[in-house]
């Protein structure tokens, strides 16, 4: 292997953990409703399937867009040569007002500063080309999205240095946990080029509040670094509370810093992934108000172009903002039932789970299950939810959380059915496990590893902080 | 003399912020022995080196404890500041340079800390002056030709975009196509229900097996049959483009060197340098041989970038080549496979033009050379692409073709950032494997190349201007130094302009495909209809009227 760059045999892809074993497992023996109802089920993938009949009635009743046709005319010579990385102009001008609806158009977005790219995958990494130097580093706040530490620092050489957050405030980010963080870059010598966030976040499906926001802006303002914040499940906020999601572009709106310094630093990711459901489709964009960064990753997209098929599609599908605005309301109403039946599901198991307002999955807490407060522990019991329970969950190692017993979970790609049977299997799970306990009583020797929490922390966090699976988000 | 002496004490103290003021009384003792060696300096006695290195390694300290506590300087302004929303650079002009020591003092007299710098990527991205071949795009894009609706417009003869059978693929799209791309149904005829979650959910991101098992056959179709591809070895990407700048990520660390004949095509400039950081070492093929490549001139290379302690890691052709258009020799390829073996380096062949020979000459690929010969096929990569072949630039289509396992495993996991979108898989998996459509394409294709590159040929050879022989690809590597005024870059690019902005045709000047010799232009042919080929002449004829007066 010396044969090869040092970046094709280094770890940092991260792509090569023991996480990975539940992608397999699933593989080989993934739940069917028919034919193998006993098999796995997929809960570790972030997919939004609810709304596809929204979609597929859509494209059938508009065929044009799906045939290269503008108003009865074939536009598929256009389409066919059309490489240019400032991207189609139709897609933007709909991409940036989808964006603003999604934001009850609270905020508008300015189709010059954004930049296409095939997926947000790209278009992290592309942001952080623009940004920071090989060695240099982001501040995340923990527990974040295990692809992050591919996407931000694979490729680009830059490092991830965790803000650390608590359940006991909800995993809000403080002040002290960031300038700790700050600390403790500085300790390490790596010069912090900014903070990145995902708001909502994943895998906690919380949103950013307010302050945490002002915080935020505040902090970056001080040290005279970068925000990025990465809103690509902005879309699937459910809380049916107007101001539940709240923009960085809304804030810095609201605080009239639009000719001040700090707005030139705030980027925003998308995508359309999460909110449509099209991860296939390979549709990022990065948003920033500082055109040296537009100029930059505009050229550098020219490595990861979105097919002008599918920009030319989606075109015509973001414009139509009868069939937008509805898909919006109704995506969300669907996500929020989802999510009501999940918690309900898992608090009859005696599960309680993070309040969140938005997202496909929820953060679920079975501390009260682990054998011990360790993420040996944790992956014990993630073990058994694979292969007895027969659900494929993410761990919160996995996501660099500090604390051991929490778990992604996934509600909105499988069918309803699908979904009940996965609680059932859960609350069955529990309930044996209650059983067991009671007869094995006091004579539970209860053996507890006696290393400390640290050192185990460390050993987990190694390997699994490198996130297995390929489209986990 | 003791009073002088306390002063120097007190001003040592001052200087030495470690010492603390307890030290005082007893401080006595440590200062006189700095003190001594000073008096000895004042004395004109021996004390006097450490008299002078004493006082220099004390400012030497304050400065760096200054220099730690002081902010950053402010780095060179950058041009966010110009809201110009066209992504040209302007080239740097004297006053970025004179803004310099400027907001150096300013930051000195300020302590507030300098503006969130972007990463010196960015930084060279936006400020490099950009190359006539990129920036002549803007020009074309504002006036393009028309015969009827513009006929004053710009002739592009720049941008390798193959129209000539364009409308073959379009007929077949609007016969075929939307089934194809939605629906469980499939084929023709509008049967079956429309099921979006086959395209929308994630498929594998190098590539769905079906795409890589339509395209390994259309590759093969394409090099007639001569040689077959395993589905297995591919790594499918969003463009050609992705695919150049994997392998660069994988075969080389930031700073090594890939050898690239030159001539060569303006975009690798890019695709290997940009984000990967490799350099590119030009190997200079003249047209004496015609352009054509030499183990010698390789040698040369080599062996020069060694000299400079820069580590090459493999070599890049084309072939067909850009912009030259030769084709390499089978012998060729054979001396290519020696001298990567003995240089233990890896060789990456783009053949995206593949499919568009329009000469006599035979192609040979890279993957019928291995299948012939005993050779170790880790070090040989493949790229591939449909922007050329099948004319959809706009679709993204790129592939990767490797012996190498281990690169095949990590171009893999790099598809990540660049996958082809699913529905363009679809239309494709349906196009490619409509196998009698593909070969009636191939052959017309085929034709139409040839016929427009014999007329587009004479019709330059009629004004006196000769075009090196090319086999295949899109372009005429025209020679046009007996119209340039210096034989320099400067000439060269003078002529460019004339040709772009009186002219009003544009073109690709060799100095932007790093030829060593001057009054190259790269024109590509298939951008044109019959009709325009007159046109074309004409403009040109007023300009070579203009150089010989």
């Amino acid at each position: 292997m010396k044969f090869l760059s040092r970046k094709a045999t280094c770890n940092s892809h991260g792509q090569d953990s023991s996480y990975f074993l539940g992608w397999e497992e699933y593989e080989k023996n993934a739940y069917d409703e028919k034919t193998n109802p006993s098999g796995i089920i997929q809960m570790g993938l972030a997919e939004n399937q609810l709304s596809f009949d929204l979609l597929e009635s859509w494209i059938a009743n508009n065929p044009d867009a799906a045939g290269f046709k503008r108003n009865g005319q074939s536009i598929f010579r256009e389409l066919a040569l059309f490489q240019d990385y400032h991207g189609l102009p139709e897609f933007k001008n709909a991409l940036v007002q989808f964006m603003s609806q999604i934001r009850g158009n609270k905020v508008t977005f300015d189709p010059s500063k954004l930049v296409l790219t095939a997926g947000a995958t790209s278009a992290s990494e592309t942001l952080i080309f623009s940004l920071a130097n090989p060695g240099e580093a982001f501040l995340l706040p923990t527990p974040y999205y295990p692809g992050f530490d591919r996407d931000l620092k694979w490729r680009t050489e830059v490092e991830i240095v965790p803000i650390h957050c608590s359940s006991s405030n909800n995993f809000i980010v403080t002040k002290s946990a960031l300038e700790d963080a700050y600390q403790r870059a500085q300790k390490r010598n790596l010069k912090v080029k900014g903070v990145v966030i995902t708001n909502p976040s994943n895998p906690l499906g919380t949103t950013s509040t307010r302050e945490e926001l002002d915080l935020l802006v505040d902090f970056v303002q001080d040290k005279n670094i970068h925000l990025i914040s990465d809103e690509i499940y902005s879309g699937t906020v459910f809380n049916s509370s107007p101001n539940k999601f709240i923009s960085v572009a809304q804030v810095l709106k609201d605080r009239k810093l639009e000719n001040s310094e700090v707005y030139k630093r705030v980027h925003i990711l998308y995508s359309l992934s999460k909110d449509l459901g099209l991860p296939g489709f390979r549709v990022g964009a990065l948003y920033s108000n500082d055109y040296t960064v537009v100029s930059a990753a505009t050229k550098m997209s020219s490595f990861g172009l979105i097919s002008s098929q599918t920009q030319y599609l989606l075109s015509c599908m973001l414009s139509d903002q009868k069939f937008t605005s509805h898909y919006i309301v109704e995506n969300q109403n669907r996500l929020k039932n989802r999510y009501d039946k999940i918690v309900s599901g898992l608090r009859n198991a005696g599960i309680g789970v993070l309040p969140s307002d938005a997202g496909l999955f929820c953060y679920v807490d079975m501390r009260h299950l682990l054998s011990s407060n360790t993420f040996e522990a944790e992956m014990e019991l993630w073990k058994k939810i694979l292969y007895q329970v027969k659900l494929n969950i993410s761990p919160g190692a996995a996501c660099h959380c500090t604390e051991p017993g929490w778990f992604r979970v996934c509600f909105a790609n499988m069918s309803e059915d699908t979904l009940s049977l996965a609680l059932q299997r859960i609350k069955d799970f529990v309930d044996s496990t209650k059983r067991g306990d009671e007869t094995r009583g006091a004579s539970r020797s209860g053996r507890h590893s006696s290393r400390s929490v640290m050192s185990l922390t460390k050993k987990w966090v190694l390997r699994l902080s490198s996130n297995g699976h390929e489209p986990e988000r | 003399m003791t009073e002088k002496d306390e002063e120097k004490q007190s001003k040592n103290k001052n200087k030495n912020k470690n010492k603390n003021k307890s030290d005082d009384s007893g401080g006595g003792g440590g200062s006189m022995r700095v003190i001594v060696p000073l008096q000895g300096v004042v004395q004109g006695r021996g004390g006097l080196v450490l008299g002078s290195i004493i006082p220099c390694a004390l400012f030497y300290f304050l400065r760096l404890y200054l220099k730690r506590n002081r902010p950053p300087p402010s780095s060179p302004p950058h041009l966010s500041d110009s809201p110009s929303q066209s992504p040209s650079p302007s080239p740097s002009s004297p006053s970025h340079l004179s803004d310099l020591p400027r907001s150096h003092s300013r930051t000195l007299l300020s302590p507030r800390p300098s503006p969130a710098l972007v990463s010196s990527r960015a930084n060279s991205i936006v400020k490099a002056p950009e190359s006539p071949y990129y920036s002549s795009r803007k020009t074309v894009l504002h006036d393009p030709y028309h015969p009827l609706t513009n006929p004053r417009g710009v002739l592009d003869l720049g941008l390798a975009e193959n129209k000539l059978s364009l409308d073959l693929i379009e007929e077949w799209v609007v016969e075929n196509g939307r089934d194809s791309i939605v629906g469980g149904g499939g084929g023709g005829g509008g049967g079956g229900e429309l099921s979006i979650k086959g395209i929308a959910t994630y498929q594998p991101f190098d590539g769905m097996l079906s795409l890589k098992v339509a395209l390994a056959e259309f590759m093969s179709e394409v090099m007639e049959r001569s040689v077959s591809f395993s589905p297995s070895q591919m790594v499918l990407t969003a463009g050609a483009s992705a695919a150049i700048e994997i392998l660069s990520f994988c075969l080389a660390d930031s700073g090594n060197a890939f050898l690239v004949p030159s001539p060569y095509y303006p975009g690798f400039d890019r695709d290997i340098k940009l984000r990967s950081g490799v350099e590119i070492i030009p190997v200079t093929c003249r047209s004496t041989d015609n352009f054509n490549l030499s183990i010698s001139a390789l040698d040369q290379a080599f062996n020069q970038a060694k000299k400079k302690g820069l580590k090459v890691r493999g070599v890049l052709i084309s072939n067909p080549s850009n912009p030259v258009g030769s084709i390499l020799s089978r012998d060729m390829l054979y001396s290519l496979l020696d001298f990567a073996q003995e240089k233990n380096i890896h060789i990456i062949c783009d053949e995206i033009f593949a499919g568009s020979i329009h000469g006599d000459e035979e192609f040979v690929s890279m993957g019928e050379v291995l299948d012939s010969v005993d050779f170790d096929r880790d070090r040989v990569h493949i790229v591939y692409g449909l922007s050329k072949d099948l004319s959809l630039p706009g679709f993204r289509v790129g592939v990767i073709y490797s012996f190498n396992e281990n690169v095949l495993a990590v171009a893999k996991k790099m598809t990540r950032f660049t996958s082809i979108s699913v529905p363009t898989q679809h239309l494709l998996i349906s196009m490619l494997s409509d196998t009698k459509f593909i070969q009636e394409y191939i052959k017309t294709n085929k034709v139409r190349l040839r016929k427009m590159y014999a007329d587009f040929v004479a019709a330059l050879n009629k004004l006196g201007i000769r075009c090196t022989k090319s086999s295949g690809g899109f372009y005429c590597w025209a020679d046009m130094s007996g119209l340039i005024r210096s034989y320099n870059e400067k000439g060269e690019l003078e002529l460019f302009d004339k040709l772009l902005n009186v002219a009003k045709i544009n073109v690709t000047p060799g100095s932007a495909c790093h030829c060593i010799e001057f009054g190259w232009f790269r024109c590509c042919f298939t951008t044109l209809t019959e009709k325009d080929i007159p046109v074309v002449i004409e403009r040109i004829q007023k300009v070579v009227e203009t150089c010989k007066s």
